[in-house]
């Protein structure tokens, strides 16, 4: 395998570096204390296992200031919008069908509820404007004694923007809906407390926190009358059967405990730095997003002239791992959905790069950033047709 | 894991050849994908004599594989007649760069596509084109062979992609075997539109996806 520790890491939004720590605290959970987690009448190993996972998700809970119970584990972000989507629908019998979410959220939620627009239920997509944020009055035109459902991100994949889904959830809230939101890069990066925001459901993230991958939550307001999606046992109250991953869920608590405000505000400034940097240094940069509504960790920038791909990949020769929105860069070979979305404009997806930070990333490795992206897209500009000699074409 | 590229591929995209512009060039061709966004100038000089090709640059709004096209593809054409060089494929392209991943295929026959262009425009600037002939249907599906399957890196029409054309008066119908929901049929799509509806007395083009398969890789 290659050796990583000299890459410069700057995709912290696709998946994080597990934290050592971390994985010291699963490890006996993998080697001694290994047994599912039964009941308080089975053998003592199970009983510890079972302990360990109770007290992951009251801590895990804790931060949600939300109670044990409305703390749901999962195996992904993907899996938990699903059960919140699909569970809320499959939970409820009454006349309410419409569904009502923005045009930049994450593939889970925007394709869960593709699927259930192909079972007949009407799906309402807001646009967003060009910083990303959805318009409060077109929510609340859009929300009506027919919704079943409201889901709006916390803070977008991309672009980082922030949206004041406390806000939302209140008009949703206001017509009897129920809300959920895609909190995958906001849980423990801002603040989410359920006492004060009416949000009914939330995808949370593990991975995205040093945590490990193959376990995500769910939180889910006492009440909520979600089904379950997957068929088999009784564990999480009935709500996800599936054997029980008591490491992961370890892990999980744990990464949550070790993000602290003062990390969060010690990578704002790093990335306000990188951000603020290449916006100086580089001529016709824009920056995407919010500049102050977004969450601490993302920077996101378009460069005119030049194309995403190139630009990863010439950071990739010198070890530096960021993404693009450019449409050369996708499986689909479509342009980024958020940056169309915050624009319209496929020349703005083409030159997006997204950098996201983490715990490991340092001072040093921003300022190598800074100019080597300054660096690649002054080369990438001298063979590009566009930009010279504005006027011609 | 290794790069999807080949090491050709990625020495031409580091390093690549005759980049640039040419002042006053006799031709010049501008080819633009609007499924991905890439974009390439290619600019020719013309022996009046013999008719080769003395001088050329290109110019790429890209990703690696167009630039790695363009770098490969000015090196080929350099000292061919003009004659030489329009017969210059992507596969041949494509073989001297060591291949190049099948879904990249639609950004790099940019490449391609823009020294052609360079050498019509020479050719209608001295003269040397006939007059306009009215669209058929051949002449759609040899446009057609221009766009890129994905899925594979081979054109739509030897995939069988295309399953009908059908030109009437200046309406142009396309059939594509793909279900409307694949993940590759809106680059399909724009990729199509705007192949064909430069032809001089096009007035519409119709895509129609009726097909089954809707599976592909995940959209990202």
């Amino acid at each position: 395998m290659r050796e990583n520790h000299q890459t410069i890491y700057l995709d912290n939004a696709a998946s994080t570096r597990l934290d050592p720590r971390v994985l010291e605290k699963m490890t006996p959970y993998f080697l001694d204390s290994y047994a599912v987690a039964t009941s308080e009448f089975a053998y003592s190993m199970g009983i510890e296992a079972r302990e360990a996972l109770e007290s992951a998700r009251t801590e895990l809970a804790g931060y949600l200031h939300a109670q044990p119970g409305e703390f749901v584990f999962t195996s992904d972000p993907t899996e938990s919008t699903n059960l919140a989507i699909l569970g809320l629908v499959r939970g409820t019998h009454g006349p309410r069908r419409r569904l009502v979410t923005s045009r930049i959220e994450d593939f889970p939620v925007l394709n869960t509820f593709k699927y259930l627009e192909s079972e007949g239920f009407p799906v309402t997509y807001l646009p967003v404007d060009s910083n990303g944020f959805v318009d409060r009055e077109r929510l609340r035109q859009a929300v009506s004694e027919e919704t079943l459902l409201v889901s709006i991100q916390h803070a977008n994949q991309e672009i980082g923007t922030l949206q004041p889904i406390g806000e939302f959830a209140a008009i949703s809230k206001a017509q009897g809906a129920f809300f959920h939101t895609d909190a995958t890069h906001t849980f423990r990066r801002v603040p989410l407390d359920m006492t004060a925001l009416p949000v009914d459901l939330a995808t949370v993230a593990s991975h995205t926190l040093h945590g490990p991958r193959g376990i995500a939550g769910l939180f889910l307001r006492e009440g909520t009358p979600l089904k379950k999606i997957l068929q088999g046992g009784f564990q999480e109250r009935n709500l996800r059967p599936g054997t029980e991953n008591v490491p992961g869920a370890v892990g999980f608590a744990r990464a949550a405990q070790l993000m602290t405000e003062e990390e969060n505000e010690e990578i704002r400034h790093l990335r306000d730095r990188l951000q603020d940097e290449l916006l100086r240094r580089v001529s016709h940069s824009i920056l995407n997003g919010d500049r102050t509504q977004r969450v601490p960790q993302n920077a996101n920038i378009s460069f005119r002239y030049v194309e995403g791909e190139s630009i990863t990949l010439q950071l990739d020769f010198r070890g530096i791992a960021v993404s693009t929105g450019s449409a050369c860069f996708s499986k689909s070979l479509e342009a980024s959905h958020v940056m169309l979305g915050i624009g319209g404009d496929h020349e703005r997806a083409h030159g997006s790069i997204r950098f996201t930070l983490s715990r490991f990333t340092t001072a040093e490795q921003i300022e190598t950033t800074i100019g080597a992206v300054a660096e690649v897209v002054e080369n990438l500009r001298r063979i590009s047709p566009l930009g010279k000699d504005q006027g011609e074409r | 894991m290794p790069l999807p590229y080949s090491e050709k591929v990625l020495e031409h995209f580091k390093n690549p050849h005759n980049v640039g512009k040419l002042e006053n060039p006799d031709g010049k061709g501008l080819e633009g994908s609007p499924a991905c966004g890439d974009m390439v100038a290619v600019y020719i000089a013309v022996d009046p004599e013999d008719h080769k090709i003395s001088d050329i640059k290109f110019e790429s709004y890209g990703c690696a594989s167009n630039i790695a096209t363009g770098s490969i593809i000015t090196d080929l054409a350099k000292g061919k007649t003009l004659e030489e060089a329009k017969h210059i494929s992507w596969k041949e392209a494509s073989d001297a760069l060591g291949g190049l991943p099948p879904v990249k295929a639609h950004c790099s026959v940019l490449a391609v596509d823009g020294l052609r262009a360079a050498i019509t425009d020479y050719e209608e600037r001295h003269g040397l084109i006939k007059d306009r002939v009215p669209t058929t249907e051949q002449e759609v599906t040899k446009r057609l062979k221009h766009v890129m399957n994905p899925l594979s890196g081979l054109d739509i029409v030897k995939t069988q992609l295309v399953t009908g054309v059908q030109v009437t008066e200046g309406r142009v119908t396309v059939q594509i075997g793909l279900a409307a929901d694949h993940p590759f049929s809106n680059a399909i799509r724009e990729d199509i539109q705007q192949k064909i509806e430069r032809l001089w007395d096009v007035t519409e083009v119709e895509i129609r996806f009726e097909g089954g398969n809707s599976h592909g890789d995940p959209a990202r």
